[in-house]
């Protein structure tokens, strides 16, 4: 049983990648760390669980990282995906510290592999965790209680009371049971509110109801949505998140990673009125995955058909599922529930438009339609070759980016433009300083270990003051 | 539909269902949530060749289950395995497969049974086989000899016979090692056949992979022996059981040699080879299998398949048994107890030699072919 009666140095509410590299750090620098996970053990590690890689800037190969990546690039790319709606001095730092977390988490026991098969092509950008997150998670969690961490699972973090910007203590269940913490500092670093689906609800009305949410149920948003109550500055957009393009069949939770299809860019993308409705080639797929989750969303019932026939079948990774398969386009739409007549002439529009070109699958090459709105710009070819497969496609939620406003020490702000005292956040509660829209693969994971760790070193120094 | 038809259809869907098993249809559910995520590929042998899969046909899953060397990496990295509604298990649902494939491979047909209730047959056969020799020794030798100081050229034989020796080890290790072959034959077109013609290279490959152990390495950190912690101490465990084994069976061979060809009779020197042989590979032997049994009381059990741990804890203890008295042999050789150390010594060999074909230690057989295979898939002919 932890000692509810002392009085620790660090709280940590969250407990995935954001939240251990803050209480890591905080301990290493001398501070009593107790760490707050929601989940029960199995489940532990938040979204970080279900993640890959992180993305790091490195000015030369490493020993899992190619070539180079550099900031002007890294920055590039983030401006890139998030249409400029980003902070660019707090990216920056972001960046520029981005190349010291592999080590951080390497010095953590998490270690790192050469990337495989089937990492949309990330090997020069991303660094891999050997066994994927949850690896990472348990590798985190070991060092966590080798440096006496007191790590407490099935521990919901319910209430932090603030005064005058300067946060006291925790109401919590523990296992259950109503418990108080009592901290000095306070790291949250408590995800986001996408498993909240009536909060959800609040911006997206009934279509919340077919969203997926990817990652952990236990992401409710619930201490994100207490301090926002308690005189901390909001950011970012409530209706902008990171989501994907999954599998319609999916569990509507915590489905993770393997739901997602990659089979976009070789198929052609119908609505529920069976109208195409993007441009499913237009660019390559690591550079456009997280785009379509969200093009799902906005369609008339959040469903949506993947078709394509068996040239294209083995382009993109299998999925969990089998697909529809089918020797006509009328019997696919019909075992879909598509309007089988207006999937016939979308598909034979489609062939009518295809222009000839040479099929590469990795690169943008030249096969694209002519005449045809919206248009495929590349890997289009005719769909003529049986047996047709489809996929049913809806979107899958990774997280949210409405958070608590931090500066560049992860220091958590109040509405009145002030720093906090004592409270500082790191993770996904926090994304949208940076994420105003769109996602890069693996920046969650860079941005929670590097405002993980300006969390836990800011909250132990405020300690030791 | 006829009441011939009716049970003929019976019939044929029960030999549908008798092919396909729980662990079977469970385990292609799993390879398709394990090939569509791919985190572990780092890991083992087993998901690079799963990855070259889209389908997996029964003979695909039994490969993929004797490749795996159960070191349980992919469970505690899994973001699937239970409480998660997908339940990944693999390293439980290939040890059942494993298993499974054991009994459908092994010959005659119908002894595969054996493996049912595996740890009750290798506990009865040592109970068995060590009885016998003792009640053996006892009705052949007069009590005199066997409780006497036995000193000298040919010792053992006043206390057991070689021709009984040769007949009752030579015999059953001789119908061992044809089962094993036959059950080799069988697993090897079971899961694929030949697939072209003899290459060097894949060989060299899968004796590598074999001596090394290096699927027990997790990618180079180790597996997880005990819980999501990473070590090799299963690995550095059946290094120095399989080593001892080998020792062991050198010690046996050179000591033949040693009788038949050169006419020299045991008790041999300690310092002589097959002595040697005999101590270190006993004292490895011990190691590894006492440290074996240790590995499976403490570690984690989520990812074991408690039905088989019979079989495994019993095998396991036998062998360490071989090694102890084997070691204990030596120790009292020259007093009057080697009567009794020496029958309790050879009746725990015989009942080995008796279950190998019907116990774990096929694993070795169907793992290295395993690796063959695999090693012939990565280097395409």
């Amino acid at each position: 049983m932890p000692d509810f009666a002392r009085l620790y140095d660090v709280l940590v509410v969250g407990g995935g990648n954001a939240a251990l590299c803050a209480a890591i750090t905080a301990r290493r620098a001398g501070a009593s760390v107790i760490l707050c996970e929601a989940s029960p053990p199995p489940l532990r590690g938040g979204n970080s669980r279900h993640t890959r890689n992180l993305r790091a800037l490195h000015p030369g190969p490493t020993q899992v990282l190619t070539d180079s990546y550099l900031e002007e690039e890294y920055w590039d790319d983030l401006n890139r995906v998030t249409g400029g709606k980003t902070n660019e001095d707090l990216a920056r730092m972001c960046i520029r510290a981005s190349q010291h977390a592999p080590d951080f988490l390497a010095s953590c026991g998490v270690v790192f592999q050469p990337s495989l098969s089937g990492t949309l092509s990330l090997s020069r950008t991303n660094a891999f965790f050997l066994g994927g997150g949850k690896a990472l998670v348990n590798a985190l969690y070991r060092e966590a209680a080798k440096l006496g961490i007191v790590l407490l699972t099935d521990t919901e973090v319910q209430h932090i009371q603030v005064e005058e910007g300067h946060a006291t203590e925790a109401i919590i269940s523990h296992c259950g049971f109503p418990q108080r913490i009592r901290f000095k500092a306070l790291v949250a670093a408590s995800g986001g509110f996408q498993a909240n689906r009536n909060w959800l609800r609040e911006y997206w009305g009934d279509a919340a109801d077919n969203f997926q949410i990817r990652g952990t149920p236990y992401a409710q948003g619930t201490i994100l949505k207490d301090l926002l109550a308690q005189g901390v500055q909001q950011v970012g957009d409530p209706t902008q998140f990171h989501a994907v393009a999954n599998d319609a069949r999916a569990p509507m939770e915590d489905g993770g990673l393997a739901m997602r299809l990659d089979c976009v860019p070789f198929s052609l993308v119908v609505n529920r009125d069976v109208e195409r409705f993007y441009d499913e080639g237009e660019d390559v797929w690591p550079k456009r995955y997280a785009i379509w989750g969200r093009l799902i969303a906005q369609q008339p019932g959040q469903i949506a058909l993947a078709v394509t026939d068996s040239k294209a079948v083995l382009n993109f990774l299998p999925s969990v599922y089998p697909p529809y398969k089918a020797d006509s386009i009328r019997e696919i739409a019909q075992m879909a529930g598509f309007d089988a007549d207006k999937l016939e002439k979308v598909v034979a529009d489609f062939n009518a438009a295809v222009r000839p070109g040479t099929f590469k699958p990795m690169v943008p090459d030249d096969c694209s339609t002519e005449g045809l709105v919206p248009p495929k710009s590349h890997w289009a070819r005719r769909i003529d070759t049986p047996p047709y497969y489809a996929y049913p496609l809806r979107p899958g939620i990774t997280f949210t980016f409405l958070g608590v406003k931090v500066n560049d020490k992860a220091r958590v702000l109040m509405a009145d433009g002030k720093p906090s005292a004592n409270m500082f956040a790191s993770g996904e509660i926090m994304s949208g300083n940076i994420l105003g829209q769109g996602y890069l693969a693996g920046f969650g994971m860079t941005l929670g270990t590097v405002f993980g760790r300006l969390a836990g070193e800011g909250a132990a120094r405020h300690v030791r003051n | 539909m006829s009441a011939t038809e009716m049970s003929k259809l019976d019939l044929l869907l029960q030999e549908a269902t008798e092919i396909e098993s729980d662990a079977y249809q469970d385990a292609r559910r799993q390879m398709a949530v394990c090939n569509a995520c791919r985190y572990c590929e780092g890991y083992c042998a087993v998901f690079p060749a799963m990855a070259a899969r889209r389908e997996f046909e029964k003979a695909d899953l039994t490969h993929l289950a004797n490749l795996c060397h159960n070191c349980k990496g992919c469970f505690h990295a899994c973001q699937y395995a239970p409480p998660h509604a997908f339940g990944i298990n693999i390293p439980a649902t290939f040890a059942t497969i494993r298993q499974e494939s054991y009994a459908e491979f092994a010959w005659p047909a119908g002894m595969g049974k054996l493996f049912d209730r595996n740890g009750t047959l290798v506990a009865g056969a040592a109970t068995l086989f060590v009885t016998l020799a003792l009640v053996l020794t006892v009705l052949i030798r007069d009590p005199a000899v066997l409780f006497s100081a036995q000193t000298g050229t040919g010792a053992f034989f006043r206390i057991i016979p070689l021709w009984l020796i040769n007949l009752l080890a030579g015999g059953s290790f001789g119908f061992a090692v044809v089962a094993m072959t036959l059950g080799a034959i069988r697993y090897w077109r079971g899961t694929g056949g030949m697939g072209g013609s003899f290459q060097p290279a894949p060989a060299v490959d899968a004796a590598v992979d074999v001596l090394t152990l290096r699927n027990l390495g997790g990618g180079g950190h180790g597996c997880n022996d005990l819980d999501d912690s990473f070590a090799q101490h299963r690995r550095w465990l059946h290094q120095a059981m399989f080593f001892g084994f080998m020792l062991c069976f050198a010690a046996t061979t050179t000591g033949a040699i040693y009788h038949h060809i050169f006419g020299w009779r045991s008790p041999h020197a300690f310092l002589s080879l097959p002595v040697q042989f005999g101590t270190w590979g006993g004292v490895l032997l011990c190691i590894g299998t006492a440290g074996l049994l240790w590995v499976k009381t403490v570690t984690d059990p989520a990812p074991v398949a408690r039905k088989l741990m019979g079989g495994e804890y019993a095998l396991l203890g036998l062998l360490f048994l071989i090694g102890s008295t084997g070691l204990l042999l030596l120790v009292v050789r020259h007093t009057g107890a080697m009567g009794i150390m020496l029958a309790l010594h050879f009746g725990l060999v015989l009942a080995l030699f008796v279950v190998l074909p019907y116990s774990k230690m096929v694993h070795g057989i169907y793992r290295s072919i395993a690796l063959l295979r695999n090693a012939r898939e990565k280097r395409p002919a």
